[in-house]
């Protein structure tokens, strides 16, 4: 895949998708999966990835300017995206981070073991069911207001607030937002952002795993990043303090260092597992 | 020029709004009193009792998790004034399809009313208001496709007498369609439309159905208008002006005084609609150029609820007066879009009485209504 910063289009193969693909850096390849605000390439915690890491940003399917063929509605149609974009990569080379909504894609990914996969990440995560028929395990991002959103989604609204704010943005980069926020609702409305299979599938994960949460996030509480690291064999559970559910634009120094300490191959795996090939 | 009498069946016994978040979606149930809206109930059937006497058809819609509608399910009281009237047309405006699951259930329901009214129903087809996307738990993205899919579903439902078709759509599967009973009317019950755009207009010219349009004024009613004329003009097709149709609040009192008291009250419909935004623009419900338009702040041009009576009436969302008054207001708005053939009265609203209700209904078919029948009879006054 040639890429080059600021942003590249890729053709999947087979999928008839155009990707928006960022890449940053040198090293030993690091793939982000966006979450459903949509693909951030130039937040700080990509720059800081990148110093030690080819850093890899596409945009999924719907986001961003990557195209979307009309038959696409779920997300195992991105899954399947990613399987053919990340074909091409070297045996248990790729250290795949998934925040949110990526998260959920890459945890679907990581369950279908394909050959690239060396080490998975996972931040604060959507994707499984863990509560009763009545727990809203995920809150309901779509039946609240941008208060509240900020209120539980971040440990200091004034940071979400900057990161969501649409001030001085061109009607294009609005056109962007727009098309963003549709697809998030394409992808997750129903069942609402999980796949009620995924959590007695995550046993397959065959990789060294970290599941990295905000302390503070209410969208998706640490006990359900808890839940999600104990269905994964070996998962290693860490949570990022003073950070909601967006650690990487809330603390981009400490999510850097925590997946990069993690994707660093000179390091023994976490939890006695042997690092990735 | 036919009138229809439409009540949203509010309940409008509600604390202060300053108590409550939304009307919409959140607000809870036990703010509604089952006696009082039974009472409600009794007073709303009579009222379209009485305008069926007096020669309006009947229009009903459904809502859901609202005070500012008390019917989640049209259907249900399309059958009682199916049986408690008799000559009327009975129309609900209408069927929300692209949030109900089971189209073949809504081609059931349908069907049922049509042989009970013995051919009275009239079928309006809706996508239904934004804030129903949380209480149908409906996909706000791709609703228009699953709209058409819905209607393709329901009309062929509707047209097949040899058993049993397989449908294996996008948006629905249902493999042994085969209703009973079939509608009453052959082939089917007329079918009504909502058009809010000229881009929503084309596609119901192209189908050739009743277009309605709901308090978008002259300007925005011309430009539905327009289009639905101008697509069936590129198919070579006139439009009678049957095939158009506006809702506006309407209140015709003895007096201008007085109508304009009863607009006043009609106004509880637009004021009382206190609805967030995440619950009035969910993503996706907007066409990407307006959801843009919405975050850069831009008000719609068609906005209305921070109107007063007069804006109202300037812009023709309403229609209140004498009945001279009513008729002038109506006959320009007719003039000024070109000619439609279908006056949808929003005759109710809030807390707007019994007494008040009729009379103002019954001010309007016996002043104002003959004078309308001169309308369509005349080429409109002035057309683009």
């Amino acid at each position: 895949m040639a890429g080059s910063s600021p942003a590249s289009i890729t053709s999947a193969a087979g999928t008839g998708v155009d990707l928006e693909v960022v890449e940053r850096g040198s090293g030993a390849p690091l793939v982000v999966l966006h979450g459903a605000s949509g693909p951030t390439p130039d937040a700080p915690f990509v720059d800081l990835l990148a110093q030690q890491n080819r850093v890899v940003v596409p945009s999924h399917p719907g986001f961003g300017r990557s195209s979307l063929p009309e038959w696409m509605d779920s997300v195992e149609d991105l899954v399947y995206v990613y399987l053919d974009l990340l074909e091409e990569y070297d045996d248990r080379a790729v250290t795949l981070v998934g925040v949110s909504l990526g998260g959920w894609v890459a945890a679907e990914l990581a369950v279908r073991r394909p050959q690239w996969l060396g080490r998975l990440v996972l931040v604060d995560a959507v994707g499984i069911r863990v509560g009763g028929r009545e727990d809203r395990d995920i809150a309901d991002i779509w039946a609240v207001g941008t208060e509240e959103l900020l209120r539980i989604g971040f440990h200091d609204p004034d940071k979400g607030r900057q990161y969501m704010s649409l001030e001085g943005k061109s009607k294009d980069q609005l056109e962007i937002v727009a098309r963003n926020q549709e697809s998030a609702v394409l992808f997750g409305w129903e069942p609402y952002l999980h796949n009620p299979k995924l959590r007695r599938r995550l046993d397959r994960i065959d990789v060294p795993t970290l599941v990295l949460w905000g302390a503070s996030d209410r969208i998706t509480h640490p006990d359900y990043g808890k839940a999600y690291a104990a269905s994964i064999p070996g998962a290693t559970f860490q949570l990022v303090e003073d950070a909601g559910h967006f650690p990487h634009i809330e603390q981009p120094h400490e999510f850097a260092a925590a997946v990069g300490r993690f994707a660093d191959r000179r390091l023994p795996g976490p939890a006695g597992q042997a690092g990735g090939a | 020029m036919k009138a229809w009498h439409f009540s949203e069946t509010a309940y409008p016994y509600l604390p202060d709004s300053e108590q409550y978040e939304s009307i919409r979606v959140t607000l809870p149930n036990r703010y509604f009193d089952p006696v009082m809206g039974a009472d409600l109930w009794d007073r709303y059937l009579e009222e379209w009792k009485i305008a069926e006497e007096l020669g309006f058809g009947l229009m009903l819609n459904e809502h859901h998790s609202t005070a500012t509608c008390m019917d989640p399910a049209a259907p249900i009281i399309a059958g009682i004034l199916a049986r408690e009237t008799s000559t009327a047309p009975i129309m609900i405006l209408g069927n929300p399809i692209a949030n109900r699951g089971n189209p073949v259930r809504v081609a059931e329901e349908m069907a049922l009313v049509d042989v009970v009214s013995r051919g009275r129903l009239v079928v309006g087809l809706v996508r239904g208001v934004p804030y129903e996307v949380s209480a149908a738990n409906s996909k706000p993205v791709r609703m228009q496709e699953r709209f058409w899919e819905a209607h393709d579903l329901i009309k062929k439902a509707w047209t097949s007498h040899d058993g049993p078709f397989n449908w294996q759509g996008d948006y629905f599967e249902h493999r042994q369609v085969n209703i009973w009973p079939r509608p009453y009317q052959t082939p089917h019950p007329p079918i009504w439309v909502t058009a809010m755009s000229p881009g929503s207009a084309r596609e119901v010219a192209d189908r050739d159905y009743v277009a309605a349009t709901f308090l978008l004024g002259r300007d925005g009613a011309k430009m539905v208008f327009d289009s639905y004329r101008s697509r069936a003009a590129e198919q070579d097709r006139s439009v009678p002006n049957d095939r158009l149709a506006y809702a506006a609040l309407v209140y015709t009192g003895e007096t201008d005084e007085e109508g304009l008291a009863g607009l006043d009250k009609l106004m509880w419909y637009i004021k009382a609609n206190k609805v967030p935004r995440q619950f009035s623009n969910p993503p996706g419900y907007l066409a990407r150029p307006a959801a843009v338009a919405t975050m850069r702040g831009e008000e719609s041009p068609f906005a209305f609820s921070h109107l007063d009576a007069e804006q109202l009436i300037e812009r023709g969302i309403a229609f209140a007066g004498s009945p001279d008054t009513v008729y002038e207001q109506i006959a320009r708005f007719y003039d000024d879009v070109g000619g439609f053939g279908h006056i949808l009265n929003m005759g109710q609203a809030g807390f707007l009485d019994h007494e008040d209700t009729v009379k103002g209904m019954r001010l309007f078919a016996e002043e104002v209504y003959p004078r309308l029948q001169g309308l369509s009879a005349r080429a409109p006054a002035r057309v683009a």
